[in-house]
């Protein structure tokens, strides 16, 4: 319990020492120029800038929402075929073989990597977007979904094929749900991909979006908006994560507290 | 679909699925392009792609051939892969030993990683410019998480018996940390060191997409801008297959620790 508090108080500390070292740095002394790390009264000007003037054709929400919107799109969209995917080749030793050897090909392939490709096919719009944080998330959740139906316990699959459970019943109650905790690892590493991918996509070249507003920032030289751009891909990234982390306890309500 | 058969199918039936999927795959992606329904400028040949690659092995693009730009990025990569160790692992032992540094540092490392390693590009540019610093640096923020956790985690996780007979016997912080917590964190450690690469990997061919001017990415992104894409192909399959090597020693590096260990 003491430990607890002290870890509070310690990091208060650290927070308070860090702030004042960075306004003694940039505001008092000029240890660091300002061309190439912000003062804190330039980051506030900034982040009021961009959220009530705007910046890089947009306020910071919209570029918010726009980046939001598209890896939510993404994300969903690779959850649905990969999750499936996924359980299927858990299910089928033959679906597993037949997919396996071309799985393998796509899997080593950074979700970076497609972007070149992205631009080429479907231009700097969303669709292109969408295209790459689908590979992005699409891998993890393909291969925890398969590991989470390959780790359910021997005995459960017997007891649901004795019991007579077929087809879609036996995926439905048997199969998901005993594959429920690896999919939901899976889900969060699918997230935080689709993010960087994003990020990156967008920091090659996008209309809009938290990407776009890193990549002006850096060519105007302004490195106050580059952090406050940064410090709202954070914020964002923390966020959904948490959400999912609530969907995940929703969704998992038959289970016992965590061991 | 039946549940899981007690016999499943055969080895020769695997392989026999395996390849019909392989046939699967590329006779789709030849007859795509084979019989026109996708103009060859958006997806080329199988074929076309492998010749490509060939050329390329000896033909420089942008500036460069296809080995050149590969040793180029592995360059800048093991730089910043290895800084990362460097300075990961020996903090995250030493997080483990002290705790007034564990609260120190834990808070604000906790609070910069939600920061995708990408989103540090402007910063490491501006910095470090765009020769061999700036992407070194991207590399680094995307390998050094795993290093730090892992040997934070393997620290903590030392049996607090062998600690006390260390301290009991009157060895002094530092022999603790490099005889006891080091060698004891071993498994852990190559396991981030692995899954630090795998990111670093990843934070290097996004970096040479934004900021560099040799290296595979982007040797792509000059495909691209040419509207080439069989060398955006063969710059993906380069980057896979080289990937691909590195994770695959280092999971044999893992394999060899763990079975010295005896943990399995």
């Amino acid at each position: 319990m003491r430990r607890g508090r002290r870890r509070i108080l310690v990091g208060c500390c650290t927070a308070l020492a860090i702030l004042a070292l960075w306004t003694i740095a940039t505001v008092f002394t000029s240890l660091i120029s300002a061309g190439r790390f912000p003062s804190p009264p330039q980051v506030w000007g900034a982040a009021r800038q961009i959220a009530t003037d705007g910046y890089a054709d947009g306020t910071l929400l919209q570029h918010a929402l726009r980046s939001l919107r598209l890896v939510i799109m993404g994300f969903l969209f690779a959850v649905a075929i990969g999750a499936p995917l996924g359980i299927l080749m858990g299910a089928s030793r033959r679906f597993e073989a037949f997919i396996t050897p071309v799985f393998s090909i796509i899997r080593p392939i950074p979700p970076l990597a497609w972007i070149p490709l992205a631009i080429l096919w479907l231009g700097l719009g969303d669709a292109a977007k969408i295209m790459v944080i689908f590979f992005a998330a699409f891998v993890p959740s393909v291969i925890n979904s398969h590991s989470g139906v390959r780790a359910i316990e021997a005995h459960l699959l017997e007891a649901s094929q004795v019991l007579g459970a077929r087809g879609f019943t036996h995926v439905r109650e048997v199969l998901v749900p005993g594959a429920m905790p690896m999919i939901f690892t899976g889900l969060r590493l699918s997230l935080q991909a689709s993010w960087t991918t994003l990020v990156a996509a967008e920091l090659v070249g996008a209309l809009a979006g938290l990407g776009r507003v890193l990549n002006v920032a850096q060519q105007d030289i302004y490195p106050a908006m580059i952090l406050v751009a940064m410090a709202a891909v954070a914020v964002l990234g923390w966020g959904t994560t948490r959400l999912l982390d609530m969907i995940e306890s929703r969704a998992m309500r038959w289970l016992p507290v965590k061991p | 679909m039946r549940a899981r058969p007690a016999a499943g199918p055969s080895n020769v039936e695997i392989l026999v699925l395996g390849v019909a999927g392989l046939a699967v795959f590329f006779g789709l992606w030849a007859a795509l392009s084979g019989f026109g329904l996708v103009p060859p400028r958006f997806l080329p040949s199988p074929a076309a792609v492998a010749q490509r690659m060939f050329f390329l092995l000896d033909h420089p693009f942008a500036s460069a051939t296809l080995p050149l730009h590969v040793l180029s990025s592995l360059g800048r990569y093991a730089l910043g892969f290895l800084l990362a160790a460097a300075i990961g692992v020996p903090l995250g032992l030493f997080m483990g030993w002290y705790g007034l540094l564990d609260d120190i540092v834990s808070p604000v490392f906790n609070a910069l990683r939600f920061i995708a390693p990408i989103a540090w590009v402007p910063f490491a540019a501006l910095w470090f410019g765009t020769g061999i610093g700036g992407p070194i640096m991207v590399i680094f923020t995307g390998a050094f998480p795993p290093c730090l956790i892992n040997a934070y985690r393997g620290a903590r996780f030392v049996d607090v018996k062998f600690l006390e007979a260390a301290q009991t016997l009157g060895a002094s912080n530092l022999r603790i940390i490099l005889e006891v917590l080091l060698p004891a964190s071993i498994p852990s450690i190559v396991s981030g060191l692995r899954v630090g690469a795998g990111l670093g990997w990843q934070s290097l061919v996004g970096a040479e997409l934004i900021v560099a001017a040799s290296g595979v990415g982007y040797m792509m992104v000059q495909g691209q801008s040419a509207v080439s894409t069989p060398t955006v192909l063969s710059g993906m399959i380069a980057i896979g297959m080289v990937g691909y090597c590195v994770d695959l020693v280092l999971r044999e590096v893992e394999a060899l620790t763990r079975r010295r260990r005896g943990v399995v």
